[in-house]
């Protein structure tokens, strides 16, 4: 049972896979948080009426799945507009948008915890309007959105593993073409388990730590 | 630059067919669901229960659902279970797969809903004559469904997005392969795919407002 044909080629390749996944992952999470801060904030001071357009367009990320999505990107960039786009390019296009689209929800449900009467509080003491954004409701709603913005980051990084579908080799994609070929599935669907479990699963505890520690008791 | 003529013509004429393969999306979402909320109950009771090996099994569960890709639990149903000889159907494996997920996430849902629910609770109903399982059946159960109620929401919606995975086991009936399967035949591959998008769209938002729908009938008081 413990021979394997695994080489140490294999490896390299699973690392790649792994690498890839990573980087995919670390470029969606930044450019989707810095887009879903301006949207959710955007969506916070606009209202439920005015923001109706833009709710409606993040509520589509969010209803439709990320394989259609990805598909979906690659065929009108490609083939509509005929960008030249590498696979690549097109994942984290639309991992960041389906990440921002949760970050909004995310930053506006943060900005929504801070009391009302602290923010015209920081108003009447002369703040202006990004004063009392950076130093009131900045810190405040760190405290209450970190925790779901790590989930959301780990979600990502569990769903980057569908960009295979615009010829992205992430570790899954890499596990499978390894399978095709040593035909030893368990093994290494095992190791590349193993991988996101390692990643994701102290970061997840963490985000609980917090979670627990900064509500407000 | 805007070389293109749209063949919306093409992908409507396909539409009873993607309309057959939402039917069995919701149905593999559903039973997965089910199985899933089933599976999430006798968990939390292992949790609840005290016997160490139990609430492990509870544990390992929920972490492993919650920390490893939807996709990589799919593989795991259809080719490591083949490993072991037991080689399911695309239909089992997705379902499998979906409902390791749903079950892992609901019990994490269950447990802080449980939260919520006082020991006091379950107190009175220990010295009111009721078993373990019944006090938990009949008082604690009851309260942390209607608790979870919107994350469960949450989730239906998840199982019929995951369902769209299964065209990675070869499941070719499903809303997402039997679009693939016509894309293949016609490449009309931005028309079929907005089409399901579309349809996928409407789907969760039939059961995002059902469920708000029967919330409301539900919890009326």
């Amino acid at each position: 049972m413990f021979d394997t044909a695994l080489t140490t080629a294999d490896f390299v390749f699973l690392a790649k896979g792994a690498g890839m996944t990573i980087v995919v992952t670390i470029i969606s999470v930044i450019a989707g948080t810095i887009l879903g801060i301006v949207f959710g904030v955007i969506r916070y001071q606009l209202g439920a009426i005015w923001a109706a357009p833009l709710i409606f367009v993040l509520d589509i990320f969010r209803s439709i799945p990320l394989l259609i999505q990805l598909v979906l990107a690659n065929a009108f960039l490609g083939t509509i507009l005929r960008l030249n786009m590498s696979g690549f390019t097109v994942a984290c296009i639309v991992l960041s948008m389906y990440t921002a689209a949760y970050c909004a929800e995310i930053v506006r449900g943060g900005i929504e915890a801070v009391p009302v009467t602290t923010r015209r509080a920081a108003r009447s003491l002369g703040m202006s309007w990004g004063q009392d954004m950076r130093e009131i409701v900045l810190p405040l709603a760190t405290r209450v959105a970190l925790p779901s913005w790590i989930g959301l980051a780990l979600g990502v990084m569990k769903d980057s593993a569908l960009v295979y579908v615009v010829q992205v080799t992430e570790l899954l994609r890499s596990t499978q073409i390894l399978i095709t070929r040593l035909q030893e599935p368990l093994l290494l669907l095992m190791i590349c388990g193993a991988f996101y479990f390692v990643i994701s699963f102290p970061l997840a505890r963490f985000g609980g730590y917090l979670e627990k520690r900064w509500s407000n008791d | 630059m805007f070389n293109y003529t749209f063949q919306w013509k093409q992908a409507m004429a396909r539409l009873p067919q993607m309309l057959d393969g939402a039917l069995v999306t919701m149905q593999v979402a559903i039973l997965s669901m089910v199985l899933g909320i089933l599976l999430a109950i006798i968990l939390t009771m292992f949790r609840l229960s005290g016997i160490r090996i139990l609430s492990a099994v509870a544990k390992t569960w929920v972490e492993i659902a919650r920390n490893t890709p939807a996709l990589f639990q799919i593989y795991m149903a259809h080719f490591g279970l083949g490993s072991f000889g037991l080689h399911l159907s695309p239909f089992l494996s997705i379902l499998l797969g979906i409902t390791f997920n749903n079950a892992g996430y609901l019990t994490e849902n269950f447990r802080g809903a449980l939260k919520a629910i006082p020991d006091t609770q379950t107190r009175a109903a220990r010295s009111l004559g009721l078993g373990a399982v019944g006090a938990f059946r009949h008082v604690v159960l009851p309260q942390m469904l209607r608790i979870s109620f919107l994350p469960m929401t949450n989730q239906m919606v998840w199982a019929i997005l995951m369902t769209s995975l299964g065209v990675t086991v070869g499941m070719n009936t499903d809303l997402y392969g039997v679009t693939q399967d016509l894309n293949a035949l016609t490449f009309r591959t931005f028309e079929l795919f907005a089409l399901a998008a579309v349809i996928f769209y409407v789907i969760t938002k039939i059961v995002t407002l059902g469920a708000r729908l029967i919330a409301a009938r539900l919890f009326r008081y």
